[in-house]
């Protein structure tokens, strides 16, 4: 911790993560790069890795990025706090939220 | 490693823009048939104007694979009562559909008569528009011959034209349903279009968006010979030369929203949305009309739920709601109990409120899933809201969360996130005045789907595409020959590129908020003579004072910014045709507090507006300009083959 560079940055945008990739699954296909429509992720630089996550608050969670990935479990969907749906077990009243 | 911050702590600097930087290098591309907009009516357009055996290219700012607010699917095909299993003649309908004052009885016409057409030309391509696998045997709707899931919610007088018994028990039996609107797989369809579209030659250019169109001589008003691009990735600026151009692409979406943090997820269409068609064709002085109509996001805002809302909460399907004791709610569930009632009886709301402050109902309410029939649990569940668009993710990231249609009750944003904002509002039925061959009043430019004023659902946007791809097709033999105007495209060329070459300035998203702030303050809707004019001082303003200070730094901030500058063009004609129309409105959300008389006769009518040597023109036309709809549609379609034989 003590040991990385601590750069002065600007806020992030917010929602910042729209989706999440799991690198060891990830083969950086870049299939998710070229199935976005608004450009949310650009190539990574180092081949074979998972795309780096650009324009984040111009996302519009259509979710083909995730639906489109030919390795399941690669790349996932993270909803926005704000938007997360809530339900309840109809017997118990447990709540539950994704 | 996920994000740029990310990738900045660990590599100390960040990444390179990855696509080579192109800033103003010309491309020149010839064509018969020039597309803008890759959605569903675009590729639609594409794909028909092809198969007449021209050459066509097909612009698309996003990836055509997915692009457009089709582009993750669709759950209803929505009039095609041309289906072997409707109740209603198709032509009767269409009529019946455009018995309202402000519609479009051309669309509505071409939509009715070729709808199931397109659909059975979407399957030919691969498109999943049956139960093929018999997952949903005995739902209601379900044609065990076809294999077609009918969407039993509508009843033979139309939902735009509500009874006033809908929404009670028993009001949409079987035999009084109209069998025209067919429950589809549309997840599948975008990927194939594009396939189709790759199948018949179309030279399809993604990630670029059209900027402007070009005319004969470089005049406004005169006929439409090319358009020029923008790549967003890489900078490069495209020309075309085409002997006929379409339009296909869609309203303004977040002319009234202030934060662009918000952007993406508070839209229900896509985000790449920014009225750039209508501006084109308004710069190249095409005539628009319903311009002064304005519409509220009441679904879809960033600071609520997100649209779909069928999935994200339960508010609007098809599902029975309760109270928080588990009471059930005089709501209308959109089926077979209520003949496609999507909202509640007039009264109904307001008895409901009514009920929550007496105590008699507790909120908050839920969606009780458990308590639906299981077939029709399953094919609202994994087929509408599956297939029906964002939807899709949002039902498979419930689904791994662990929620189960069998078992739980999901919680309804009914009533306590209060009521929508004015300031969320959107674009209304604004469009392109176009005629029986969906050709505009410029030559040579041809409108379709959500391009045209007042437009509809995803089907419609399909055969309105189809239709139009056939005309602009038919039309350029008679093109003769034309030459570009270099001035025109010079002029253009300047106008794009110069956010590139400043070294300080404002970006994209403090101006789109300055005009975010104009759109709320002056053109709400408590619209007055005075506020509108306030309204178009402040983004002339804005013009004069902040556009020369647009700064973009790389393609894609580019391209935004040029979308600031198509919206700030959008509002003016919105501002411009809400100071012509001295009438108000209900029907059009238009208010006018200094002409406050509703729905007065002379009024019924579409104001129209233009450009004439940069001046604005405003006109009319009677409110069915179309003429009869049967007649006119068989007049204009005598050589129409029906379903394409594939091998053509």
């Amino acid at each position: 911790m003590s040991e990385q560079n601590v750069f002065a940055l600007p806020n992030i945008p917010t929602p910042s993560t729209p989706v999440s990739f799991n690198p060891d699954k990830c083969t950086g296909c870049n299939n998710c790069v070229e199935t976005c429509p608004i450009d949310v992720f650009i190539p990574n630089p180092k081949k074979g890795s998972p795309p780096i996550i650009l324009h984040a608050e111009e996302c519009w969670y259509c979710g083909c990025c995730v639906d489109d990935c030919p390795t399941p479990g690669a790349c996932n969907f993270n909803w926005p706090l704000p938007l997360k749906p809530r339900w309840k077990n109809k017997e118990t009243g447990e709540v539950r939220q994704v | 490693m996920a994000t740029w911050h990310e990738y900045l702590r660990d590599e100390g600097r960040p990444p390179a823009w990855p696509y080579q930087i192109q800033f103003g290098q010309e491309q020149l591309i010839e064509t018969d048939v020039l597309v803008i907009g890759g959605g569903i009516s675009g590729c639609w357009a594409a794909i028909a104007a092809a198969r007449q055996g021209v050459r066509v290219a097909l612009v698309e700012k996003g990836d055509v694979k997915r692009s457009g607010s089709g582009g993750p699917g669709c759950d209803h095909w929505c009039n095609a009562p041309a289906n072997p299993l409707s109740r209603v003649d198709p032509d009767e309908w269409a009529v019946h559909m455009a018995d309202r004052t402000y519609c479009n009885g051309i669309g509505l016409q071409i939509q009715n008569r070729e709808d199931f057409d397109t659909l059975l030309e979407m399957e030919q391509m691969g498109g999943k528009i049956r139960d093929t696998e018999d997952e949903f045997l005995g739902a209601e709707g379900r044609d065990d011959e076809t294999k077609f899931m009918i969407s039993p919610r509508y009843g033979t007088i139309h939902s735009y034209l509500p009874d006033p018994h809908m929404g009670e028990p028993g009001f949409n039996p079987p035999e009084k349903r109209n069998n025209v609107v067919i429950r589809v797989w549309g997840n599948t369809f975008k990927p194939v279009l594009k396939k189709e579209c790759k199948r018949l030659g179309v030279q399809v250019f993604d990630r670029v968006m059209g900027t402007s169109l070009l005319n004969e001589n470089g005049k406004q008003g005169a006929r439409v010979i090319g358009a020029t691009g923008l790549n967003g990735r890489t900078g490069e600026f495209l020309i075309f030369r085409a002997k006929a151009v379409i339009l296909a692409t869609a309203g303004a979406g977040s002319m009234w929203l202030m934060s662009m943090e918000h952007g993406g997820y508070s839209n229900m269409h896509s985000r790449n949305i920014n009225g750039d068609g209508s501006v084109m064709a308004w710069k190249a002085g095409a005539e628009l009309t319903m311009m002064e109509s304005t519409g509220v996001v009441g679904i879809a805002t960033g600071l609520k739920h997100k649209w779909y809302t069928g999935a994200g909460d339960a508010s609007y399907e098809n599902v029975p709601l309760v109270d928080a004791k588990g009471r059930r709610l005089p709501y209308p569930i959109q089926g077979w109990e209520d003949a496609g009632a999507m909202v509640p009886a007039p009264g109904t709301q307001e008895k409901v409120r009514e009920a929550i402050m007496r105590g008699e109902y507790e909120l908050p309410f839920y969606g009780d899933w458990p308590a639906m029939a299981e077939v029709e649990r399953r094919a609202t569940w994994n087929l509408m809201l599956t297939e029906e668009s964002t939807t899709r993710i949002m039902i498979k990231t419930m689904n791994e969360a662990g929620f189960d249609i069998n078992k739980d009750l999901q919680l309804s944003y009914k009533f306590i996130e209060g009521n929508s904002l004015p300031q969320w509002g959107s674009g209304g039925s604004g469009g392109l005045v176009v005629d029986w061959n969906l050709k505009t009043t410029v030559d040579g430019l041809y409108a379709v789907g959500t391009q045209m004023f007042c437009p509809e659902d995803h089907s419609y946007a399909a055969a309105t595409g189809r239709y139009g791809g056939r005309k602009a097709a038919a039309s350029v033999k008679d093109a003769g020959e034309f030459e570009l105007n270099r001035d025109q495209i010079e002029a253009e060329k300047k106008r794009i590129f110069a956010p590139t070459g400043r070294d300080r300035g404002i970006e994209w998203k403090e101006l789109h908020n300055g005009l975010s702030r104009a759109m709320q303050y002056f053109v709400s809707e408590y619209k007055t003579e005075t506020l509108l004019k306030m309204g178009l001082e402040e983004i002339e303003r804005l013009e004069a004072e902040a556009v020369p200070q647009l700064i973009a730094h790389d393609p894609h901030k580019l391209m935004r910014s040029i979308e600031d500058l198509s919206m700030m063009e959008y509002a003016k004609v919105i501002i411009h045709a809400s100071l012509a129309r001295k009438s108000s409105n209900p029907r059009m959300g238009f208010n006018r507090i200094d002409y406050p008389e509703y729905n007065q006769e002379e009024w019924e009518k579409f104001l129209t507006i233009k450009l004439v040597d940069d001046k604005v023109e405003t006109g009319y036309l009677p409110p069915r300009y179309w003429g009869d709809m049967k007649q006119q549609y068989e007049a204009y379609n005598k050589d129409y083959t029906g379903v394409y034989a594939p091998g053509n």
